[in-house]
Protein backbone atom coordinates (compact mmCIF):
# COMPACT_ATOMS: atom_id res chain seq x y z
CA UNK A 1 0.00 0.00 0.00
CA UNK A 2 1.32 3.45 -0.89
CA UNK A 3 2.36 5.90 1.80
CA UNK A 4 -0.38 8.28 0.73
CA UNK A 5 -2.98 5.58 1.04
CA UNK A 6 -1.80 4.57 4.53
CA UNK A 7 -1.91 8.26 5.42
CA UNK A 8 -5.52 8.43 4.28
CA UNK A 9 -6.70 5.25 5.95
CA UNK A 10 -4.89 5.58 9.27
CA UNK A 11 -6.04 3.51 12.22
CA UNK A 12 -7.66 6.61 13.69
CA UNK A 13 -9.84 7.04 10.59
CA UNK A 14 -10.69 3.36 10.36
CA UNK A 15 -11.54 3.36 14.08
CA UNK A 16 -13.89 6.31 13.79
CA UNK A 17 -15.49 4.68 10.74
CA UNK A 18 -16.13 1.43 12.58
CA UNK A 19 -17.09 2.93 15.92
CA UNK A 20 -18.16 6.50 15.29
CA UNK A 21 -18.73 8.82 18.23
CA UNK A 22 -22.17 10.38 18.56
CA UNK A 23 -23.85 8.53 15.71
CA UNK A 24 -27.49 9.02 16.65
CA UNK A 25 -30.56 11.12 16.03
CA UNK A 26 -31.07 13.95 18.54
CA UNK A 27 -34.67 14.63 19.45
CA UNK A 28 -35.37 17.33 20.39
CA UNK A 29 -32.65 19.28 18.69
CA UNK A 30 -31.87 22.97 18.23
CA UNK A 31 -30.23 22.64 14.83
CA UNK A 32 -30.40 20.12 12.05
CA UNK A 33 -29.17 20.03 8.47
CA UNK A 34 -28.51 17.45 5.82
CA UNK A 35 -25.27 17.22 3.91
CA UNK A 36 -25.73 15.61 0.54
CA UNK A 37 -23.12 14.78 -2.04
CA UNK A 38 -25.05 14.51 -5.30
CA UNK A 39 -22.07 12.94 -7.04
CA UNK A 40 -22.02 9.82 -4.92
CA UNK A 41 -25.41 9.92 -3.20
CA UNK A 42 -23.90 10.08 0.27
CA UNK A 43 -26.10 11.73 2.84
CA UNK A 44 -25.31 12.83 6.37
CA UNK A 45 -27.69 14.53 8.79
CA UNK A 46 -26.16 16.59 11.57
CA UNK A 47 -28.05 17.46 14.77
CA UNK A 48 -27.06 19.84 17.53
CA UNK A 49 -28.51 21.12 20.76
CA UNK A 50 -27.60 24.46 22.28
CA UNK A 51 -27.52 25.39 25.92
CA UNK A 52 -28.99 28.64 27.22
CA UNK A 53 -25.66 30.46 26.89
CA UNK A 54 -25.38 30.08 23.11
CA UNK A 55 -22.99 27.16 23.22
CA UNK A 56 -23.55 23.83 21.52
CA UNK A 57 -23.70 21.12 24.12
CA UNK A 58 -24.29 18.13 21.86
CA UNK A 59 -23.59 17.41 18.20
CA UNK A 60 -24.52 14.12 16.55
CA UNK A 61 -24.84 12.70 13.05
CA UNK A 62 -26.51 9.88 11.20
CA UNK A 63 -26.25 8.85 7.59
CA UNK A 64 -24.79 6.85 4.83
CA UNK A 65 -21.24 7.50 3.79
CA UNK A 66 -17.73 6.32 3.13
CA UNK A 67 -15.07 5.84 5.79
CA UNK A 68 -13.73 9.35 5.23
CA UNK A 69 -17.08 11.09 5.58
CA UNK A 70 -18.08 9.01 8.60
CA UNK A 71 -14.75 9.48 10.36
CA UNK A 72 -14.83 13.19 9.64
CA UNK A 73 -18.37 13.50 11.02
CA UNK A 74 -17.43 11.49 14.09
CA UNK A 75 -14.34 13.60 14.76
CA UNK A 76 -16.36 16.76 14.19
CA UNK A 77 -18.87 15.84 16.89
CA UNK A 78 -16.04 15.64 19.42
CA UNK A 79 -14.58 18.97 18.35
CA UNK A 80 -17.42 21.40 18.74
CA UNK A 81 -19.17 20.60 21.97
CA UNK A 82 -19.03 23.37 24.53
CA UNK A 83 -18.03 26.04 22.02
CA UNK A 84 -20.02 29.11 21.10
CA UNK A 85 -21.64 29.43 17.70
CA UNK A 86 -19.10 31.98 16.54
CA UNK A 87 -16.21 29.83 17.73
CA UNK A 88 -17.70 26.91 15.86
CA UNK A 89 -18.17 28.92 12.70
CA UNK A 90 -14.51 29.90 12.82
CA UNK A 91 -13.55 26.32 13.50
CA UNK A 92 -15.57 25.02 10.55
CA UNK A 93 -13.87 27.53 8.27
CA UNK A 94 -10.42 26.54 9.52
CA UNK A 95 -11.05 22.83 9.14
CA UNK A 96 -12.54 23.13 5.65
CA UNK A 97 -9.56 25.27 4.63
CA UNK A 98 -7.14 22.75 6.09
CA UNK A 99 -8.83 19.87 4.23
CA UNK A 100 -9.31 21.54 0.88
CA UNK A 101 -6.50 24.00 0.26
CA UNK A 102 -3.35 22.92 -1.45
CA UNK A 103 -1.07 25.21 0.60
CA UNK A 104 0.43 24.05 3.83
CA UNK A 105 -2.32 24.32 6.45
CA UNK A 106 -2.25 27.23 8.88
CA UNK A 107 -3.63 24.91 11.50
CA UNK A 108 -1.03 23.36 13.78
CA UNK A 109 -1.86 19.73 13.18
CA UNK A 110 0.49 18.60 15.93
CA UNK A 111 -2.02 19.77 18.54
CA UNK A 112 -5.15 18.65 16.72
CA UNK A 113 -5.38 15.04 17.83
CA UNK A 114 -7.70 12.89 15.73
CA UNK A 115 -8.49 15.76 13.38
CA UNK A 116 -4.90 15.68 12.15
CA UNK A 117 -5.54 12.18 10.79
CA UNK A 118 -8.01 13.66 8.31
CA UNK A 119 -5.25 15.70 6.69
CA UNK A 120 -4.30 12.67 4.60
CA UNK A 121 -7.28 13.46 2.38
CA UNK A 122 -5.42 16.50 1.03
CA UNK A 123 -3.54 14.17 -1.32
CA UNK A 124 -6.82 12.76 -2.69
CA UNK A 125 -8.68 15.53 -4.51
CA UNK A 126 -11.56 13.17 -5.33
CA UNK A 127 -12.17 12.58 -1.63
CA UNK A 128 -11.97 16.07 -0.14
CA UNK A 129 -15.73 16.52 -0.44
CA UNK A 130 -16.24 13.37 1.61
CA UNK A 131 -14.19 14.89 4.42
CA UNK A 132 -15.87 18.30 4.34
CA UNK A 133 -19.47 17.02 3.96
CA UNK A 134 -20.38 16.97 7.67
CA UNK A 135 -18.63 20.27 8.37
CA UNK A 136 -20.64 21.99 5.65
CA UNK A 137 -23.78 20.37 7.06
CA UNK A 138 -23.04 21.67 10.55
CA UNK A 139 -22.47 25.13 9.12
CA UNK A 140 -25.84 25.11 7.34
CA UNK A 141 -27.46 23.77 10.49
CA UNK A 142 -26.31 26.65 12.65
CA UNK A 143 -26.80 29.26 9.95
CA UNK A 144 -30.40 28.27 9.29
CA UNK A 145 -31.42 28.21 12.90
CA UNK A 146 -34.86 29.70 12.26
CA UNK A 147 -35.59 27.09 9.60
CA UNK A 148 -34.65 24.04 11.54
CA UNK A 149 -35.13 24.97 15.18
CA UNK A 150 -37.86 23.22 17.03
CA UNK B 1 -8.81 -16.18 -23.35
CA UNK B 2 -7.94 -15.18 -26.88
CA UNK B 3 -9.12 -17.15 -29.85
CA UNK B 4 -7.76 -17.40 -33.35
CA UNK B 5 -9.98 -14.57 -34.51
CA UNK B 6 -9.49 -12.38 -31.47
CA UNK B 7 -6.10 -11.15 -30.35
CA UNK B 8 -6.51 -8.93 -27.30
CA UNK B 9 -2.85 -7.83 -27.39
CA UNK B 10 -3.26 -6.52 -30.90
CA UNK B 11 -6.49 -4.74 -29.90
CA UNK B 12 -4.76 -3.16 -26.90
CA UNK B 13 -1.87 -1.94 -29.00
CA UNK B 14 -4.32 0.23 -30.92
CA UNK B 15 -5.32 2.15 -27.79
CA UNK B 16 -2.48 4.51 -26.84
CA UNK B 17 -3.87 5.30 -23.38
CA UNK B 18 -3.73 1.66 -22.33
CA UNK B 19 0.06 1.67 -22.25
CA UNK B 20 -0.01 4.32 -19.56
CA UNK B 21 1.84 3.53 -16.34
CA UNK B 22 1.31 5.40 -13.07
CA UNK B 23 3.58 4.91 -10.07
CA UNK B 24 5.00 1.86 -11.79
CA UNK B 25 1.57 0.29 -12.23
CA UNK B 26 -0.10 -0.25 -15.59
CA UNK B 27 -3.50 1.35 -16.11
CA UNK B 28 -6.30 -1.16 -15.59
CA UNK B 29 -9.23 0.68 -17.09
CA UNK B 30 -12.51 -0.85 -15.92
CA UNK B 31 -14.83 2.11 -16.25
CA UNK B 32 -16.01 1.38 -19.75
CA UNK B 33 -19.63 1.84 -18.75
CA UNK B 34 -18.80 5.50 -18.15
CA UNK B 35 -16.77 5.94 -21.30
CA UNK B 36 -14.57 3.79 -23.50
CA UNK B 37 -11.03 4.58 -24.56
CA UNK B 38 -10.33 5.57 -28.16
CA UNK B 39 -8.32 3.60 -30.71
CA UNK B 40 -5.60 5.41 -32.67
CA UNK B 41 -7.68 5.30 -35.87
CA UNK B 42 -10.43 7.37 -34.20
CA UNK B 43 -7.91 9.84 -32.80
CA UNK B 44 -6.33 10.03 -36.27
CA UNK B 45 -9.65 10.58 -38.02
CA UNK B 46 -10.46 13.55 -35.76
CA UNK B 47 -6.95 14.91 -36.10
CA UNK B 48 -6.97 14.46 -39.88
CA UNK B 49 -10.26 16.34 -40.10
CA UNK B 50 -8.80 19.37 -38.37
CA UNK B 51 -5.43 19.20 -40.13
CA UNK B 52 -6.69 18.52 -43.64
CA UNK B 53 -10.46 18.62 -44.06
CA UNK B 54 -11.95 21.26 -41.78
CA UNK B 55 -14.66 23.52 -43.19
CA UNK B 56 -18.24 24.18 -42.26
CA UNK B 57 -20.76 21.91 -43.90
CA UNK B 58 -23.77 22.59 -46.11
CA UNK B 59 -22.71 26.09 -47.04
CA UNK B 60 -19.45 26.54 -48.87
CA UNK B 61 -19.20 26.67 -52.61
CA UNK B 62 -15.65 25.44 -52.37
CA UNK B 63 -13.96 22.06 -52.43
CA UNK B 64 -13.05 21.87 -48.75
CA UNK B 65 -16.61 22.48 -47.61
CA UNK B 66 -17.94 19.98 -50.11
CA UNK B 67 -15.48 17.42 -48.77
CA UNK B 68 -16.41 18.11 -45.13
CA UNK B 69 -20.09 17.84 -46.04
CA UNK B 70 -19.45 14.51 -47.74
CA UNK B 71 -17.61 13.19 -44.71
CA UNK B 72 -20.43 14.27 -42.43
CA UNK B 73 -23.05 12.69 -44.68
CA UNK B 74 -20.99 9.51 -44.97
CA UNK B 75 -20.76 9.37 -41.18
CA UNK B 76 -24.54 9.44 -41.01
CA UNK B 77 -24.71 6.64 -43.55
CA UNK B 78 -22.19 4.61 -41.51
CA UNK B 79 -24.32 4.98 -38.41
CA UNK B 80 -27.47 4.04 -40.33
CA UNK B 81 -25.71 0.95 -41.60
CA UNK B 82 -24.35 0.15 -38.12
CA UNK B 83 -27.83 -0.02 -36.59
CA UNK B 84 -29.48 -1.22 -39.80
CA UNK B 85 -31.75 1.80 -40.12
CA UNK B 86 -33.83 1.77 -43.30
CA UNK B 87 -32.69 5.24 -44.34
CA UNK B 88 -29.93 7.55 -43.14
CA UNK B 89 -32.56 10.29 -42.82
CA UNK B 90 -33.64 8.41 -39.72
CA UNK B 91 -30.30 9.08 -38.03
CA UNK B 92 -29.97 12.38 -36.20
CA UNK B 93 -26.72 13.56 -34.69
CA UNK B 94 -27.05 14.86 -31.14
CA UNK B 95 -24.63 15.55 -28.31
CA UNK B 96 -25.31 12.16 -26.78
CA UNK B 97 -27.90 9.84 -25.30
CA UNK B 98 -29.12 12.47 -22.87
CA UNK B 99 -29.77 15.03 -25.57
CA UNK B 100 -31.44 12.40 -27.75
CA UNK B 101 -33.95 11.54 -25.01
CA UNK B 102 -34.54 15.22 -24.28
CA UNK B 103 -35.12 15.88 -27.96
CA UNK B 104 -37.82 13.21 -28.19
CA UNK B 105 -39.45 14.36 -24.93
CA UNK B 106 -39.49 18.00 -26.05
CA UNK B 107 -40.83 17.33 -29.56
CA UNK B 108 -42.67 14.05 -30.00
CA UNK B 109 -43.51 13.97 -26.29
CA UNK B 110 -44.97 17.49 -26.19
CA UNK B 111 -47.17 16.77 -29.21
CA UNK B 112 -48.28 13.28 -28.35
CA UNK B 113 -48.45 12.83 -24.62
CA UNK B 114 -51.51 14.37 -23.03
CA UNK B 115 -53.28 14.34 -19.71
CA UNK B 116 -54.67 10.96 -18.78
CA UNK B 117 -52.10 8.97 -20.74
CA UNK B 118 -49.25 7.02 -19.20
CA UNK B 119 -45.51 6.63 -19.72
CA UNK B 120 -44.00 3.27 -18.88
CA UNK B 121 -40.41 3.19 -17.58
CA UNK B 122 -38.35 0.62 -15.71
CA UNK B 123 -36.70 0.90 -12.33
CA UNK B 124 -33.31 0.22 -13.93
CA UNK B 125 -33.30 3.38 -16.04
CA UNK B 126 -30.47 5.91 -16.04
CA UNK B 127 -31.58 9.38 -14.90
CA UNK B 128 -31.38 10.48 -18.55
CA UNK B 129 -34.29 8.17 -19.35
CA UNK B 130 -36.29 9.18 -16.28
CA UNK B 131 -36.07 12.90 -15.66
CA UNK B 132 -37.07 14.18 -19.15
CA UNK B 133 -40.22 12.00 -18.96
CA UNK B 134 -40.93 12.98 -15.40
CA UNK B 135 -40.74 16.66 -16.31
CA UNK B 136 -43.00 16.10 -19.29
CA UNK B 137 -45.44 14.08 -17.19
CA UNK B 138 -45.61 16.84 -14.58
CA UNK B 139 -46.27 19.51 -17.16
CA UNK B 140 -49.00 17.69 -19.10
CA UNK B 141 -50.55 15.74 -16.26
CA UNK B 142 -49.67 12.16 -17.11
CA UNK B 143 -48.58 9.32 -14.90
CA UNK B 144 -45.27 7.46 -14.89
CA UNK B 145 -45.55 3.71 -14.41
CA UNK B 146 -42.43 1.88 -13.35
CA UNK B 147 -41.63 -1.77 -14.02
CA UNK B 148 -39.68 -3.53 -11.27
CA UNK B 149 -36.84 -6.04 -11.48
CA UNK B 150 -36.68 -9.58 -10.18
CA UNK B 151 -34.19 -10.69 -7.53
CA UNK B 152 -31.42 -11.42 -10.05
CA UNK B 153 -31.80 -8.01 -11.69
CA UNK B 154 -33.80 -9.07 -14.73
CA UNK B 155 -36.74 -6.96 -15.81
CA UNK B 156 -40.05 -8.26 -14.48
CA UNK B 157 -41.63 -9.09 -17.84
CA UNK B 158 -44.97 -10.06 -16.37
CA UNK B 159 -45.23 -6.71 -14.67
CA UNK B 160 -44.11 -4.97 -17.86
CA UNK B 161 -47.00 -6.54 -19.73
CA UNK B 162 -49.40 -5.95 -16.85
CA UNK B 163 -48.57 -2.23 -16.58
CA UNK B 164 -49.05 -1.66 -20.29
CA UNK B 165 -52.52 -0.58 -21.31
CA UNK B 166 -54.23 1.38 -24.04
CA UNK B 167 -53.41 4.48 -21.96
CA UNK B 168 -49.67 3.85 -22.41
CA UNK B 169 -48.43 6.37 -24.97
CA UNK B 170 -44.75 5.59 -24.54
CA UNK B 171 -42.64 2.75 -23.20
CA UNK B 172 -39.04 3.91 -22.65
CA UNK B 173 -36.52 1.37 -21.44
CA UNK B 174 -32.85 0.61 -21.47
CA UNK B 175 -31.33 -2.04 -23.70
CA UNK B 176 -28.58 -2.87 -21.18
CA UNK B 177 -28.56 -1.68 -17.56
CA UNK B 178 -25.51 0.44 -16.70
CA UNK B 179 -25.58 -0.92 -13.14
CA UNK B 180 -26.85 -4.50 -13.34
CA UNK B 181 -25.53 -5.35 -16.78
CA UNK B 182 -28.95 -6.87 -17.50
CA UNK B 183 -29.70 -7.19 -21.20
CA UNK B 184 -33.38 -6.58 -21.73
CA UNK B 185 -35.29 -8.61 -24.33
CA UNK B 186 -35.96 -5.43 -26.27
CA UNK B 187 -37.61 -7.06 -29.25
CA UNK B 188 -40.14 -8.78 -27.01
CA UNK B 189 -40.72 -5.59 -25.01
CA UNK B 190 -41.36 -3.64 -28.21
CA UNK B 191 -43.86 -6.28 -29.33
CA UNK B 192 -45.72 -6.06 -26.04
CA UNK B 193 -45.75 -2.26 -26.15
CA UNK B 194 -46.89 -2.17 -29.76
CA UNK B 195 -49.74 -4.53 -29.01
CA UNK B 196 -51.08 -1.75 -26.78
CA UNK B 197 -50.36 0.97 -29.32
CA UNK B 198 -47.47 2.49 -27.37
CA UNK B 199 -44.48 4.17 -28.97
CA UNK B 200 -41.11 2.76 -27.84
CA UNK B 201 -37.80 4.41 -27.05
CA UNK B 202 -34.74 2.33 -26.24
CA UNK B 203 -31.71 3.67 -24.40
CA UNK B 204 -28.88 1.86 -26.14
CA UNK B 205 -26.01 3.69 -24.43
CA UNK B 206 -24.69 0.55 -22.75
CA UNK B 207 -25.57 -1.84 -25.55
CA UNK B 208 -23.94 -0.58 -28.72
CA UNK B 209 -20.35 -1.37 -27.74
CA UNK B 210 -21.18 -4.98 -26.92
CA UNK B 211 -22.77 -6.32 -30.07
CA UNK B 212 -24.75 -5.56 -33.18
CA UNK B 213 -27.98 -3.62 -32.86
CA UNK B 214 -30.62 -3.92 -35.55
CA UNK B 215 -33.31 -1.29 -35.05
CA UNK B 216 -35.52 -2.74 -37.76
CA UNK B 217 -35.38 -6.19 -36.27
CA UNK B 218 -36.09 -4.77 -32.80
CA UNK B 219 -38.81 -2.71 -34.49
CA UNK B 220 -38.53 0.17 -32.01
CA UNK B 221 -39.64 3.71 -32.78
CA UNK B 222 -36.62 5.48 -31.24
CA UNK B 223 -33.17 4.17 -30.34
CA UNK B 224 -30.61 6.45 -28.68
CA UNK B 225 -26.93 6.14 -27.85
CA UNK B 226 -23.67 8.04 -27.33
CA UNK B 227 -20.49 7.91 -29.35
CA UNK B 228 -18.13 8.07 -26.42
CA UNK B 229 -19.21 4.70 -25.04
CA UNK B 230 -18.52 3.26 -28.49
CA UNK B 231 -14.80 4.12 -28.80
CA UNK B 232 -15.72 7.46 -30.43
CA UNK B 233 -15.33 11.05 -29.23
CA UNK B 234 -17.55 12.56 -26.57
CA UNK B 235 -20.12 15.18 -27.48
CA UNK B 236 -21.58 13.15 -30.33
CA UNK B 237 -24.59 10.89 -30.05
CA UNK B 238 -27.41 9.44 -32.05
CA UNK B 239 -31.14 9.60 -32.14
CA UNK B 240 -32.60 7.01 -34.46
CA UNK B 241 -36.28 7.57 -35.15
CA UNK B 242 -38.66 6.00 -37.61
CA UNK B 243 -39.08 8.42 -40.52
CA UNK B 244 -42.84 8.49 -40.15
CA UNK B 245 -42.51 9.77 -36.57
CA UNK B 246 -39.63 12.16 -37.29
CA UNK B 247 -41.47 13.77 -40.19
CA UNK B 248 -44.41 14.58 -37.94
CA UNK B 249 -42.28 16.00 -35.11
CA UNK B 250 -41.81 19.73 -34.56
CA UNK B 251 -38.25 21.12 -34.50
CA UNK B 252 -36.16 20.93 -31.32
CA UNK B 253 -33.70 23.81 -31.41
CA UNK B 254 -34.14 26.60 -33.91
CA UNK B 255 -31.56 28.35 -36.02
CA UNK B 256 -29.35 27.85 -39.02
CA UNK B 257 -29.19 24.65 -41.08
CA UNK B 258 -32.65 23.47 -40.06
CA UNK B 259 -34.77 25.97 -41.97
CA UNK B 260 -36.11 26.12 -45.52
CA UNK B 261 -37.26 29.71 -45.77
CA UNK B 262 -37.10 32.41 -43.14
CA UNK B 263 -38.97 35.69 -43.18
CA UNK B 264 -40.14 37.80 -40.29
CA UNK B 265 -43.67 36.67 -41.06
CA UNK B 266 -43.06 32.94 -41.20
CA UNK B 267 -40.37 30.29 -41.20
CA UNK B 268 -40.60 26.84 -42.72
CA UNK B 269 -38.41 23.96 -41.60
CA UNK B 270 -36.45 21.30 -43.40
CA UNK B 271 -37.35 17.67 -42.98
CA UNK B 272 -35.45 15.13 -40.89
CA UNK B 273 -32.61 14.86 -40.13
CA UNK B 274 -31.75 18.54 -40.79
CA UNK B 275 -34.81 19.77 -38.92
CA UNK B 276 -33.29 18.43 -35.70
CA UNK B 277 -29.74 19.65 -36.23
CA UNK B 278 -29.81 23.40 -35.76
CA UNK B 279 -26.51 25.20 -36.03
CA UNK B 280 -23.10 23.85 -36.94
CA UNK B 281 -23.01 20.25 -35.70
CA UNK B 282 -20.12 18.36 -34.11
CA UNK B 283 -18.61 17.48 -37.49
CA UNK B 284 -15.37 15.99 -36.19
CA UNK B 285 -17.36 13.99 -33.64
CA UNK B 286 -19.50 12.48 -36.38
CA UNK B 287 -16.38 11.63 -38.38
CA UNK B 288 -14.77 10.11 -35.27
CA UNK B 289 -17.90 8.08 -34.65
CA UNK B 290 -17.83 6.76 -38.21
CA UNK B 291 -14.17 5.82 -37.74
CA UNK B 292 -15.05 3.92 -34.55
CA UNK B 293 -17.86 2.10 -36.33
CA UNK B 294 -15.53 1.19 -39.20
CA UNK B 295 -12.99 -0.06 -36.71
CA UNK B 296 -15.55 -2.20 -34.88
CA UNK B 297 -16.79 -3.50 -38.21
CA UNK B 298 -13.35 -4.93 -38.86
CA UNK B 299 -13.57 -7.14 -35.79
CA UNK B 300 -15.34 -10.44 -35.45
CA UNK B 301 -18.21 -9.43 -33.20
CA UNK B 302 -18.85 -12.99 -32.09
CA UNK B 303 -15.26 -13.28 -30.92
CA UNK B 304 -15.53 -9.94 -29.15
CA UNK B 305 -18.72 -11.05 -27.41
CA UNK B 306 -17.10 -14.34 -26.41
CA UNK B 307 -14.08 -12.49 -25.01
CA UNK B 308 -16.26 -10.15 -22.95
CA UNK B 309 -18.44 -13.01 -21.74
CA UNK B 310 -15.37 -14.93 -20.64
CA UNK B 311 -14.04 -11.88 -18.75
CA UNK B 312 -17.41 -11.42 -17.09
CA UNK B 313 -17.64 -15.03 -16.03
CA UNK B 314 -14.09 -15.12 -14.76
CA UNK B 315 -14.37 -11.84 -12.85
CA UNK B 316 -17.77 -12.74 -11.36
CA UNK B 317 -16.42 -16.05 -10.20
CA UNK B 318 -13.26 -14.57 -8.66
CA UNK B 319 -15.05 -11.68 -6.99
CA UNK B 320 -17.77 -13.89 -5.53
CA UNK B 321 -15.03 -15.73 -3.68
CA UNK B 322 -14.24 -12.64 -1.64
CA UNK B 323 -15.81 -12.54 1.82
CA UNK B 324 -18.67 -10.09 2.18
CA UNK B 325 -18.78 -9.19 -1.50
CA UNK B 326 -22.18 -8.98 -3.13
CA UNK B 327 -22.75 -8.60 -6.88
CA UNK B 328 -25.85 -6.66 -7.91
CA UNK B 329 -27.27 -8.15 -11.06
CA UNK B 330 -26.78 -11.76 -12.06
CA UNK B 331 -29.40 -12.14 -14.75
CA UNK B 332 -28.59 -14.65 -17.49
CA UNK B 333 -27.21 -13.06 -20.65
CA UNK B 334 -26.02 -9.94 -18.83
CA UNK B 335 -23.29 -7.75 -20.29
CA UNK B 336 -19.81 -7.36 -18.82
CA UNK B 337 -20.74 -4.97 -16.03
CA UNK B 338 -20.22 -5.94 -12.40
CA UNK B 339 -21.67 -3.72 -9.70
CA UNK B 340 -20.68 -4.83 -6.25
CA UNK B 341 -20.63 -3.85 -2.63
CA UNK B 342 -18.53 -5.05 0.28
CA UNK B 343 -19.88 -5.49 3.80
CA UNK B 344 -16.75 -3.92 5.25
CA UNK B 345 -16.13 -0.93 2.99
CA UNK B 346 -18.06 1.79 1.23
CA UNK B 347 -17.81 1.92 -2.58
CA UNK B 348 -15.88 5.21 -2.46
CA UNK B 349 -13.25 3.69 -0.25
CA UNK B 350 -13.10 0.68 -2.55
CA UNK B 351 -12.55 2.94 -5.56
CA UNK B 352 -9.82 4.95 -3.82
CA UNK B 353 -7.90 1.84 -2.83
CA UNK B 354 -8.33 0.35 -6.31
CA UNK B 355 -7.11 3.63 -7.78
CA UNK B 356 -3.93 3.37 -5.78
CA UNK B 357 -3.35 0.11 -7.66
CA UNK B 358 -4.15 2.06 -10.87
CA UNK B 359 -7.38 0.10 -11.29
CA UNK B 360 -10.06 2.53 -12.49
CA UNK B 361 -13.62 1.68 -11.45
CA UNK B 362 -16.65 3.81 -10.82
CA UNK B 363 -18.18 4.27 -7.38
CA UNK B 364 -21.47 5.99 -6.78
CA UNK B 365 -25.10 5.81 -7.74
CA UNK B 366 -24.32 5.56 -11.48
CA UNK B 367 -27.03 8.11 -12.29
CA UNK B 368 -29.58 5.52 -11.27
CA UNK B 369 -30.79 6.61 -7.85
CA UNK B 370 -34.18 4.88 -8.12
CA UNK B 371 -32.39 1.61 -8.87
CA UNK B 372 -30.00 2.17 -5.95
CA UNK B 373 -33.00 2.64 -3.69
CA UNK B 374 -34.54 -0.54 -5.09
CA UNK B 375 -31.30 -2.40 -4.35
CA UNK B 376 -31.17 -0.93 -0.86
CA UNK B 377 -27.78 0.67 -1.46
CA UNK B 378 -26.77 4.32 -1.62
CA UNK B 379 -24.03 3.41 -4.05
CA UNK B 380 -22.04 0.54 -5.53
CA UNK B 381 -18.61 0.01 -7.00
CA UNK B 382 -18.73 -0.93 -10.66
CA UNK B 383 -16.20 -2.64 -12.88
CA UNK B 384 -17.28 -2.56 -16.52
CA UNK B 385 -15.25 -4.46 -19.09
CA UNK B 386 -14.61 -3.83 -22.73
CA UNK B 387 -13.04 -5.37 -25.75
CA UNK B 388 -9.46 -4.57 -24.62
CA UNK B 389 -9.58 -5.86 -21.05
CA UNK B 390 -7.67 -8.98 -20.10
CA UNK B 391 -7.68 -11.84 -17.62
CA UNK B 392 -4.58 -10.31 -16.03
CA UNK B 393 -6.55 -7.15 -15.41
CA UNK B 394 -9.29 -9.16 -13.74
CA UNK B 395 -6.59 -10.58 -11.47
CA UNK B 396 -5.38 -7.03 -10.68
CA UNK B 397 -8.93 -6.02 -9.85
CA UNK B 398 -9.48 -8.97 -7.54
CA UNK B 399 -6.14 -8.50 -5.79
CA UNK B 400 -6.96 -4.86 -5.17
CA UNK B 401 -10.43 -5.72 -3.82
CA UNK B 402 -8.81 -8.26 -1.50
CA UNK B 403 -6.57 -5.46 -0.25
CA UNK B 404 -9.67 -3.45 0.61
CA UNK B 405 -10.95 -6.36 2.67
CA UNK B 406 -7.59 -6.69 4.38
CA UNK B 407 -7.64 -3.02 5.35
CA UNK B 408 -11.29 -2.70 6.31
CA UNK B 409 -12.31 -6.23 7.24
Amino acid sequence: MSEELSDLYQEIILGHNKRPRNEQVLDPYSYKAEGFNPLCGDRITVYATADGAGKLDRVTFVGEGCAISRASASIMTTQVEGRTISEINKRIGDVIAMLSQADEPEMDLAVEGDLAALAGVRKFPARIKCATLSWHALRSAIENRSDTER
Amino acid sequence: MSSASFDVASIRSQFPILSQVRNGKPLVYLDNGATTQKPQCVIDAVSRFYSEQNANIHRGAYALSVEATDLYDQARASVANFINAGDSREVIFTRGTTESVNLVAATWGRENIAAGSEILLTVMEHHANIVPWQRLAESVGTTLKVVDITSDGALDLEQFEHLLSDRTRLAAFTHVSNVLGTTNPVKQLVQMAKAQGAVTLIDGAQAVAHGPVDVRDIDCDFYVFSGHKLFAPDGIGILYGRAELLDAMPPYQLGGDMIELVSFEKTTFRSAPDRFEAGTPHISGAIGLAAAIDWLGGLDHRAVAAHEAALLEHASHELQDIDGLRINGTAPGKQSVISFTLDCAHPHDIATILDSANVAVRAGHHCAQPLMKRLGASSTARASFSIYNTVEEVANLCAAVRNVVKLFG
